[in-house]
């Protein structure tokens, strides 16, 4: 579990975050909704730690991460997997030494042992014969397929995802979800990912925290999201002419 | 700027931390060996041997005394190369050849979130990414200034041989002529010193860079602008220190 309490975050002058308080649970996918600019990111970069929060905890399973030694905040580190928004592949390697990467700086490994680990990563994303493509030759779809399988490759039981959906097909986009399910229910990991895609909240919503204007608005599950009665929460639902039909 | 310094110091402190993993970093060493170095050598070949060429040439045709023996042609083509020519201004080609490919490959691994990629995996970016090419330059850069200094030579030999102006063994007598070993320290350190300048300062630039394709392109502008103004500057104090 991961729980952020009273999160505050300000640039300058701009108050991002207003004291949010979330908690995320253990083999679910728990949804950060809200709309572009609502705040999505900058609170998923202060609970992973790559900014600093103003106010306010994040707890991991009981560490709280501010109040631990910076060896246990290393150790919390390379418990963390995350798929960034592009992918954020290295490009100037190919597929298998991205997957590879984490595996050769913090494991001593021999080259056939992390090459089996990343042939079942790449496989457990349905990404085969693709080792040697370098990132510049490959779909969108594909580029977070070998995300995921880089963030898997250490066995995380935090995953971080960023707009998984940002720039794929319908279809794909599905595809993409799914696979973040199952993985986050096969390994049990404590999964949060950012969207503001609708096909996903009602496909993968098992917990969901929608943010407005940088404040927790409203939470719930992907069934109540659609018979809720907050204003804003629903402005954002029944955004496209598809989900008010659905709606009737 | 005074901030700015601020924040190189910090960055610089990161990335002299000893590196994660020993095998992982002397393989990035042998890369940046190759990219910062022998991808460098072709146009270091070029500029040094016409520009040996050019300083012989120009020399010998400034000399009208009479009383003014040749074999200076020899003399002032080396002591302008050593001196001079190639640990300065071959260090500010690579400062734009090296720098604004240092500045644009960490600034695009900056705003595709590269950077940030490596952070949440528990590495320390400014060690993994700059260490390398900081050491890497320091270390191959000497040998890439010794190679220009003998091409310089030779281009002037080849200079004389083909104008006829000097003879051969003038030119030789010249290059001989009150030859003192310090002028090659001198270069030498001249040399490491901008190595670690160019790196340094466009590894800044780079790692600072915020937004998109755009602001990648303006750091490399940056990186190579600030670099070579510090080449300069850190010419004229060495000089200063060194030689006075
Ligand atoms: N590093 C930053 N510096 C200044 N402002 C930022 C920074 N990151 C995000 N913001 C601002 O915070 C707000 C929320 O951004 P973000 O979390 O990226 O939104 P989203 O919900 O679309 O992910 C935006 O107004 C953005 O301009
Ligand atoms: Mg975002």
């Amino acid at each position: 579990m991961i729980e952020a309490r009273n999160i505050s975050k300000s640039f300058g002058d701009h108050n991002v975050l207003k004291d949010v308080s979330v908690s995320f649970d253990r083999g679910q996918t728990n949804l950060i909704i809200g709309q572009s600019g609502s705040g999505k990111t900058v609170l998923m970069k202060c609970l992973i730690g790559l900014y600093q929060a103003d106010k306010g905890q994040i707890i991991y399973d009981d560490r709280v991460f501010s109040e631990i030694s910076e060896q246990e905040q290393m150790t919390i580190r390379k418990e963390v997997g995350m798929l960034f928004q592009g992918g954020a592949l290295f490009d100037s390697k190919n597929v298998e030494e991205n997957v590879m990467f984490p595996l050769s700086m913090f494991t001593d490994q021999s080259y056939e042992e992390k090459l089996e680990r990343v042939n079942f990563c790449l496989n457990r994303v349905n990404l085969e014969n693709a080792n040697k493509l370098f990132p510049s030759e490959l779909s969108g779809g594909m580029i977070k397929r070998v995300a995921i399988a880089r963030a898997i490759s250490m066995n995380p039981k935090y995953l971080f995802c960023d707009e998984p959906n940002s720039g794929l097909d319908p279809r794909t986009s599905g595809v993409i979800d799914n696979l973040i399910k199952e993985i986050t229910e096969e390994y049990q990991i404590t999964t949060i990912v950012n969207t503001h895609d609708m096909n996903s909240v009602l496909e993968i919503g098992e917990k969901i925290a929608f943010i407005h204007q940088g404040n927790l608005w409203w939470t719930g599950n992907k069934e109540d999201v659609l018979k809720s009665d907050n204003e804003e929460l629903n402005d954002f639902i029944f955004a496209s002419e598809l989900t008010r039909r659905l709606k009737k | 700027m005074i901030r700015q310094l601020g924040s190189f110091v910090l960055l610089m402190i990161q990335a002299f931390k000893r590196p994660d993993k020993g095998s992982v970093f002397r393989k990035q060493l042998m890369y940046e060996f190759q990219s910062l170095g022998l991808e460098s050598m072709g146009i270091v070949l070029f500029v040094s041997a016409f520009t040996g060429g050019i300083a012989a040439l120009q020399t010998a045709y400034n000399i009208d005394n009479p009383l003014i023996p040749l074999y200076l042609v020899g003399f002032a083509t080396r002591q302008s190369i050593v001196l001079m020519f190639s640990p300065t201004i071959i260090s500010l080609i690579l400062a734009g050849k090296v720098g604004s490919r240092i500045a644009s490959e960490i600034g695009t691994m900056r705003v595709t979130e590269q950077i940030d990629a490596l952070k949440i995996m528990g590495i320390n970016p400014a060690n993994y990414l700059i260490l390398p090419k900081i050491t890497a330059a320091m270390i191959i850069n000497p040998f890439l200034i010794i190679f220009s200094v003998f091409i310089s030579l030779l281009g002037g030999y080849v200079a004389c041989a083909v104008s006829g102006i000097v003879t051969l063994s003038d030119y030789i007598t010249g290059l001989r002529y009150e030859f003192d070993p310090f002028t090659i320290t001198y270069a030498l350190i001249k040399t490491v010193v901008f190595a670690f300048i160019v790196t340094a300062v466009s590894g800044f630039y780079g790692y600072q860079t915020k937004g998109g394709a755009l602001d990648v392109g303006d750091s490399s502008t940056k990186a190579v602008v600030y670099s070579s103004m510090l080449i300069i500057l850190f010419d004229l104090i060495i000089t200063q220190l060194l030689l006075a």
